[in-house]
């Protein structure tokens, strides 16, 4: 606002002429015209009351408080076997569970981190002492398809961890992305372990 | 007359006393009446009357299904069935929306091709052309929630995928994606407004359609020969003569379309859509429905998220340029002996990208993915800049009326029947 008060008179057709043709009398002061802040203060209101009658439209859209409560989910890990997968279902997305063999640990492990896209330690994605259970969100970070590999007769992609289907993404034994357009690892939700083989997701 | 009343020519008291207050039959009467229109038109000028006949069809067919359809996740599937099996003529009213999808993007394309071949996009009429566009890209937002409704595994991972294109958005693209959603996954509040807006988009189309005819009618329609009409030799009043060459068109057009509503309805579905929607598996191949193939296959030609999004967005906002990136005053393709072949080329390869985009994302449709879309964009950014400064055109003909005439063997022109140009404004 300061700038615009200070910047210098504008020449318009109407302050070219004489004073006295000015019957309104909008221009006696020096400076620019108070009609320029006039427009400028009702222009600015205007902004600002259109924007706050337009929010509730599209907040209205995100999420609503009913969706936002079924936020978390429990899992029960007690029956999953050694190699073995569970998918449960969390905010309307699958989780995959997996109870990693030492072997894929190892090869998770293995990796070093200069040739991962998404550079993360093994151990970062899973729980000190947990390390045997991965748990990721089981959607591809391309754009959204389920990648198979929970089932034993799936298709688990060239580093024995997922492979998406839709545009070829592969995953490694830590959800990481090894190979395709997927720019992200599988993410790693929010959770805890509320006893020994029990967690809460979200 | 009182003051105050438009000067009505009509005859009858009744529709004159109307017209005088509200002049609309002095307006349908200039505007498709006596509308001065190019001689020599082809068939290729139908297609926007029948893309106006595919919006009435869509629309009256949209509205009396959506009078038994249920956006709800539990029943959405369920109700299309119903509407399939138990409604009074639900499978017929059902497969003319679902197949009329197919006909008006057919016509729209056929529209779009015939508009870059004779040069319609150019001086005065890029502002028709761009609202064009615009009616392309939101008859795509349309159709794509559309074929969410039945809430199949196509409708389903369909969305799915569609709606994460905005998650290749840095930084705010994850909030912008749960707020199409309105939630953390495509639900029950993504069918619903996907619903909403599917019923009300149509309304929009019409909106901007009538932009379209309006900018239409102030410039006149281009033509085969792309140069102006010289004066009144070179054009013919559209009733009744475009309105009968239309008419002709629209039977063709709904042979075509009957054939497909009763003979193939399925033909150009997915047979993966009649399995219920189910949010744990995705099928083996997800492809879009045939009309969104190109833009598929660019879209996976690129191996990195974020710029496969940007090329797909980029080959329908690049025609908004169109105009400036082809400054060759030469309209038509007739009279562009090179640009004519890089032409021909750009619509095969459409076609190829076309093809390309249903198959499996893997050697070698990748590779041919990626030539194909090169293509695309150096027609555009390349090879119609070039050709514009540096294509010899062939002479354009002296008026349309000329051409035409000598069209029919030649001889002698009755005095008076062609104007020489600039005799008359």
């Amino acid at each position: 606002m300061a700038d615009v008060l200070a910047s210098p008179p504008k020449t318009s057709p109407s302050e070219a002429g004489p004073r006295q043709a000015d019957p309104v009398g909008v221009h006696h002061e020096e400076g620019p015209p108070r009609r320029d802040f006039l427009k400028l203060a009702a222009g600015s209101f205007a902004a600002v009351g259109v924007g706050v009658v337009v929010w509730p439209f599209i907040n209205s859209m995100n999420p609503s408080q009913d969706v936002l409560a079924l936020a978390s989910t429990e899992v029960e890990l007690g029956p999953i076997a050694e190699g073995q997968a569970i998918t449960a279902m969390w905010r309307g997305k699958p989780v995959f569970v997996r109870r990693r063999t030492p072997q894929e640990i190892q090869e998770a492990r293995a990796v070093p981190l200069g040739e991962l896209r998404d550079p993360a330690t093994d151990q970062s994605r899973t729980k000190p002492g947990k390390e045997q259970w991965l748990i990721v969100v089981g959607v591809c970070t391309h754009l959204g398809c389920v990648p198979l590999g929970q089932k034993p007769t799936d298709a688990r992609g060239d580093f024995g961890g997922w492979f998406c289907p839709c545009h070829g993404s592969h995953y490694d034994t830590a959800g990481r992305v090894r190979r395709g357009p997927a720019p992200l690892n599988l993410a790693v939700p929010d959770y805890t372990f509320t006893s020994d083989t029990r967690i809460r997701v979200g | 007359m009182p003051e105050g009343l438009h000067e009505s020519d009509v005859k009858n008291p009744v529709l004159r006393w109307v017209d005088q207050r509200l002049p609309v039959i002095s307006m349908v009467q200039r505007e498709y009446g006596t509308f001065p229109t190019p001689r020599n038109f082809n068939y290729f000028w139908n297609f926007g009357a029948l893309a106006m006949i595919s919006l009435a069809i869509m629309i009256a067919t949209g509205v009396v299904l959506s009078m038994q359809y249920t956006a709800n996740t539990h029943m959405a599937f369920d109700s299309v069935e119903r509407i399939m099996r138990d409604v009074n003529y639900g499978w017929l009213l059902r497969y003319i929306h679902a197949n009329g999808a197919s006909m008006f993007f057919i016509v729209v394309y056929i529209h779009i091709w015939r508009n870059l071949n004779y040069g319609s996009y150019k001086t005065p009429r890029e502002l028709l052309f761009m609202i064009g566009v615009v009616i392309f890209i939101l008859m795509m937002a349309t159709a794509f929630m559309g074929y969410v409704l039945p809430w199949g595994q196509m409708s389903f991972w369909g969305a799915t995928v569609i709606t994460n294109l905005f998650s290749a958005i840095p930084v705010v693209g994850q909030s912008i994606v749960t707020w199409l959603w309105g939630g953390f996954s495509v639900d029950n509040p993504t069918l619903n407004r996907f619903f909403s807006l599917h019923f009300l988009l149509p309304f929009v189309i019409t909106g901007v359609v009538f932009l379209h005819i309006a900018a239409l009618h102030i410039t006149g329609s281009n033509n085969p020969l792309g140069i102006e009409p010289k004066g009144p030799q070179d054009t013919i009043p559209f009733h009744p003569y475009y309105t009968s060459k239309d008419s002709i068109g629209i039977v063709v057009y709904l042979l075509v379309f009957a054939l497909l509503v009763f003979f193939a309805p399925n033909m150009l579905g997915h047979a993966d859509n009649y399995i219920p929607a189910n949010p744990l598996v995705t099928p083996a191949h997800i492809v879009p429905e045939w009309y969104f193939l190109p833009f598929y296959a660019i879209l996976r030609a690129v191996p990195n998220k974020l710029g496969g999004v940007v090329l797909m967005g980029g080959a329908l906002v690049v025609l908004f340029f169109l105009p400036w990136l082809d400054s060759s005053p030469v309209r038509s393709m007739r009279f562009r002996p090179i640009a004519k072949w890089a032409f021909l080329l750009f619509t095969a390869n459409f076609f190829v990208l076309m093809w390309v985009g249903g198959k499996p994302a893997e050697a070698p449709y990748i590779l041919i993915a990626q030539v194909c879309t090169a293509y695309y964009f150096a027609y555009f950014l390349v090879i119609l800049p070039f050709l514009s400064k540096f294509e010899r055109p062939l002479p354009l003909p002296e008026s349309i009326s000329r051409a035409v005439l000598s069209h029919r063997g030649g001889g002698p022109l009755p005095a008076g029947a062609t104007a020489k140009p600039m005799e008359k404004a």
